[in-house]
């Protein structure tokens, strides 16, 4: 069970779908603003629930627990083997040698 | 109307700003069009060597000037004879947070320092943030930066995800939200409820920040080939880029031409929360270029002090799988591995060397850093994963959104000439439709300025 103190993600709806500003496109109109924010939470939580967390700057956000200890997953993503072949024709055409067949 | 309400808080807009910018914009108005903007510029306070003092306080500036000898001669392998202009870059990455966006940053934060304030807000999902975060971490203020980063699956960007990550690994506090202007809303309340300082990339102090950036250019050139270069081509977004830039050369006497260069995103609307994550790009594109240029005073200050329109010489676009294609030809050549969005004016002057004369040279005023999220490979392949179509061709069949053309060969970069005078008579347009009265005598003149032309072209687009 997440605990005080423990790092955790909160997310909010800031604005409705019917409260946003009429000068977006009708897609962005239909779904929600929301807001993710990271703090320390402030008493013992279950996810899912809504709680305050006290954040790096020492602010209060309110907003339904989402992750405990959330981190990051982004990568270098799926190999791309086009790049290969550019680094192989540009070094080609200026030092010789071995190219890439397209 | 419940004072935390949209309306109420924007309707606060002009007295929230006042405090966390700590500067009364009403002072340079004129009531018209007009405004006092050199008045706007000097009264930071701070001269070019003062902000030469402050950014080596922050270990900011004088970053190397590299010569881009095989690129060149890879141009010259293309060009008319006689044809190839030599190419420098001046490798911005090598200041602390890893792109030119921390000349910005240093002022407002030494200025928010000085005046007291506890700490600095920042809206941006870009390079900005880290170079605020930065030179908090430095000055022990603390720092809340404001992303746009999601669209409503909650798909981040892998360049924005990046981001945020190095903010917080520099100690600053990142707010995340879904795709929408009323990031604006959000920004409002969080500077009124924290009473932090306004970092905003559009205040004279974040000018003032990036002429060094052009003076440096002028004197590094100088010291080593006893000559200014020819031209300087600027990655224009926001256009605080070219606006700083451009005043920095202009302060060392330099009469560089200066090219603004941008990704082309045509037809991809940038608040959109389907488009959002169809493109490869989160700045540097024309998305903010275009608007931006044509009416700055859409940023999130009263009046912007970067107007590009006032320095450019030249505007050209190039395409999403050029600046790919020659952020790998930046690696594989000249050993230099940097993040692909600070590569669109190199793809843009790779193409213009090749019109300009052997013996001339141009500048490529930044790069920034990469890594995950933020490299070639992360932005292609997030691409595909939402059905963009990556494939090597003919970049003039690029469609943004739906493809992203790699050239089969580098002969087929290319950079494509905006309109200029298209786009100054826009701005003139904008700002006429900004008053509810003919424009003053005062305003016209302002407007040559604003335009960098004559009352007469601005009759004429009247």
């Amino acid at each position: 069970m997440p605990r005080k103190d423990d790092w955790g993600l909160v997310h909010r709806v800031v604005l409705r779908p019917e409260e946003r500003t009429a000068s977006i496109p009708e897609e962005t109109k239909k779904v929600p603003f929301e807001m993710w924010v990271k703090g320390r939470l402030k008493t013992d939580a279950e996810l899912g629930q809504e709680v305050t967390v006290v954040t790096r700057t020492g602010r209060e956000v309110r907003g339904t627990l989402v992750e405990v200890n959330p981190t990051y997953t982004h990568s270098f993503g799926d190999f791309v083997p086009e790049i290969l072949t550019i680094g192989d024709t540009v070094r080609q055409m200026l030092f010789g040698g071995p190219a890439d067949a397209s | 109307m419940h004072p935390d309400s949209y309306q109420a808080v924007l309707s606060r807009k002009a007295e929230i700003m006042k405090a966390a910018v700590g500067m009364d914009f009403a002072q340079f108005e004129s009531g018209s069009i007009a405004f006092d903007y050199e008045g706007m510029l000097a009264a930071t306070g701070y001269s070019l060597e003062d902000v030469i003092e402050i950014q080596r306080g922050f270990s900011v500036g004088n970053t190397p000037l590299l010569e881009l000898r095989n690129l060149t001669e890879l141009a010259r392998k293309l060009a008319p004879p006689g044809k190839g202009a030599r190419i420098f870059v001046k490798d911005e990455a090598a200041n602390p947070s890893g792109s030119f966006k921390v000349r910005r940053a240093a002022t407002s934060v030494h200025h928010a320092r000085r005046q007291g304030y506890p700490g600095v807000v920042t809206a941006t999902s870009g390079n900005y943030g880290a170079a605020v975060a930065s030179c908090c971490a430095m000055a022990g203020l603390r720092c809340i930066v404001i992303q746009e980063c999601y669209d409503s699956r909650r798909t981040g960007q892998p360049e924005i995800i990046e981001k945020a990550r190095k903010c917080e690994a520099l100690g600053a506090e990142v707010v995340q939200l879904s795709v929408g202007p009323e990031l604006f809303y959000t920004f409002l309340r969080t500077l009124e409820e924290t009473g932090y300082f306004n970092a905003s990339l559009y205040t004279a102090y974040g000018i003032v920040g990036i002429e060094t950036l052009g003076y440096e250019i002028a004197r590094q050139f100088r010291e080593r080939l006893g000559r200014d270069p020819d031209a300087v081509v600027c990655t224009n977004a926001g256009g605080g880029n070219l606006t700083g830039t451009a005043r920095g050369l202009l302060k060392a006497g330099c009469q560089a031409q200066v090219i603004a260069a941008s990704v082309n995103l045509k037809g991809l609307h940038m608040a959109s929360d389907t488009s959002f994550n169809r493109k490869s790009f989160t700045t540097g594109h024309t998305g903010f270029g275009m608007p931006f240029s044509t009416w700055p005073d859409r940023s999130d200050v009263p009046r912007s002090a970067a107007r590009p329109l006032r320095y450019m010489d030249r505007y050209v676009t190039v395409n999403q799988g050029e600046v790919f294609y020659m952020t790998e030809v930046l690696a594989s050549l000249e050993g230099l591995e940097k993040g692909p969005a600070g590569n669109t004016s190199l793809a843009a002057a790779f193409a213009l060397a090749q019109e300009m004369d052997r013996d001339q040279c141009l500048v490529v005023q930044e790069t920034e850093y990469t890594g995950a999220g933020k490299h070639l490979n992360a932005q292609l392949s997030f691409a595909r994963r939402n059905g963009i179509e990556v494939r090597f061709g003919d970049p003039e069949e690029e469609v943004p959104g739906q493809s992203i053309i790699l050239p089969e060969h580098p002969r087929q970069i290319r950079a494509r000439k905006v309109d200029l005078d298209h786009m100054r008579r826009s701005l003139i347009r904008n700002s006429l439709a900004s008053v509810d009265h003919p424009p003053t005598e005062a305003d016209l003149e302002f407007l040559a300025q604003e335009t960098r032309t004559d009352k007469k072209f601005v009759m004429e687009a009247l």
